[in-house]
């Protein structure tokens, strides 16, 4: 399986990212934001970091860079695109996702371990996941979730929630919310859900000895699912 | 030509650091504070001499850019 991560000015966790990709046998490249377009990808993922200093808003400049074009054609046309932390920040900017990640509640930098529950597997990345409830990792300071009532409506309408704040047993309420997101919204989905954003660092997680493994459930799911 | 554009958040969107601004405000003595609300100023020059023709382009620059639709509103002053 092919992968394309996006390096913008001012991301940091993209090289995470190829170091995940490549462990679980994507055959990653990097793609810098001024090219004009990607190599041959089954997947695009846009890391996260402070993607131009997080000025205007987090992700608005990237939104408008030159390779955006073709992740937009690229994800209009069913390809698989990942936007992590920025990289939803990001998504939602360009309107591939709905709403808006707004500052934390409580105006602080979040740093730790959170459980998140999978809350849809009607999808190539969590079809057959072997869990319900998967230990991520987030650092952001705008992660809390915001979208109209209408949008949030249909989000729940079409399943588009992917994955929510929840505790170690999966229980969802205000304690187990972070970043005060509405509905413990950690990562949605597009119409088609091709297109995923989400707060928690998957790549942050794929070894037993620094962190957990969560993540390398989520990256080989995702290979398993294109096979 | 210079045009001055404010960002708001619109109404009913929490804003945090509007509310530790005014309970600031209020340990500060300013008990009569009741509400803060932070937005963005632009002052953008436009090479266009016509009014009309700069406020509306840059009209179109806060759909596209400047303001996000989903929680924030702005005003060309």
């Amino acid at each position: 399986m092919r992968s394309s991560v996006i390096i913008f000015p001012g991301s940091n966790c993209d090289r995470d990212m190829d170091v995940a990709l490549k462990k679980f046998g994507f055959k990653n490249q990097m793609v810098w934001h001024n090219d004009q377009s990607i190599p041959k990808s089954d997947l695009i993922v846009l890391p996260g970091g402070f993607s131009y200093g997080d000025y205007l808003r987090c992700g608005s400049i990237a939104s408008k860079s030159k390779i955006i074009k073709s992740v937009i054609d690229f994800a209009n046309s069913g390809g698989l695109v990942l936007g992590i932390c920025n990289g939803f920040q990001i998504l939602t900017e360009t309107g591939l996702l709905k709403g808006i990640l707004q500052q934390n509640k409580f105006l602080n930098f979040i740093c730790r371990n959170v459980f998140v529950k999978v809350k849809d597997k009607q999808n190539k990345y969590f079809k057959d996941l072997k869990k319900d409830v998967l230990e991520l990792h987030i650092a952001h300071n705008e992660g809390n979730y915001f979208c109209s009532d209408d949008e949030l409506k249909s989000l729940e309408d079409n399943n588009q929630i992917a994955v929510t704040y929840c505790g170690e047993d999966g229980t969802e309420n205000e304690t187990t919310n972070p970043n005060g997101a509405i509905k413990n919204i950690a990562g949605i989905f597009n119409n088609n859900k091709n297109v995923l954003g989400m707060m928690p660092h998957p790549e942050r997680m794929i070894d037993k000895y620094l962190s957990g493994e969560d993540g390398s459930l989520f990256f080989k799911n995702i290979l398993d699912n294109f096979k | 030509m210079k045009i001055k554009v404010i960002v708001t958040l619109k109404n009913g969107v929490l804003d945090p650091q509007g509310k530790a601004i005014q309970q600031t405000l209020n340990g500060m003595n300013f008990g009569n504070v009741e509400d803060v609300r932070q937005g963005k100023y632009f002052e953008i020059e436009v090479k266009e001499k016509d009014e009309k023709k700069a406020k509306s382009l840059v009209d179109d620059m806060c759909k596209k850019l400047l303001a996000n639709l989903v929680i924030e509103d702005y005003k060309i002053v």
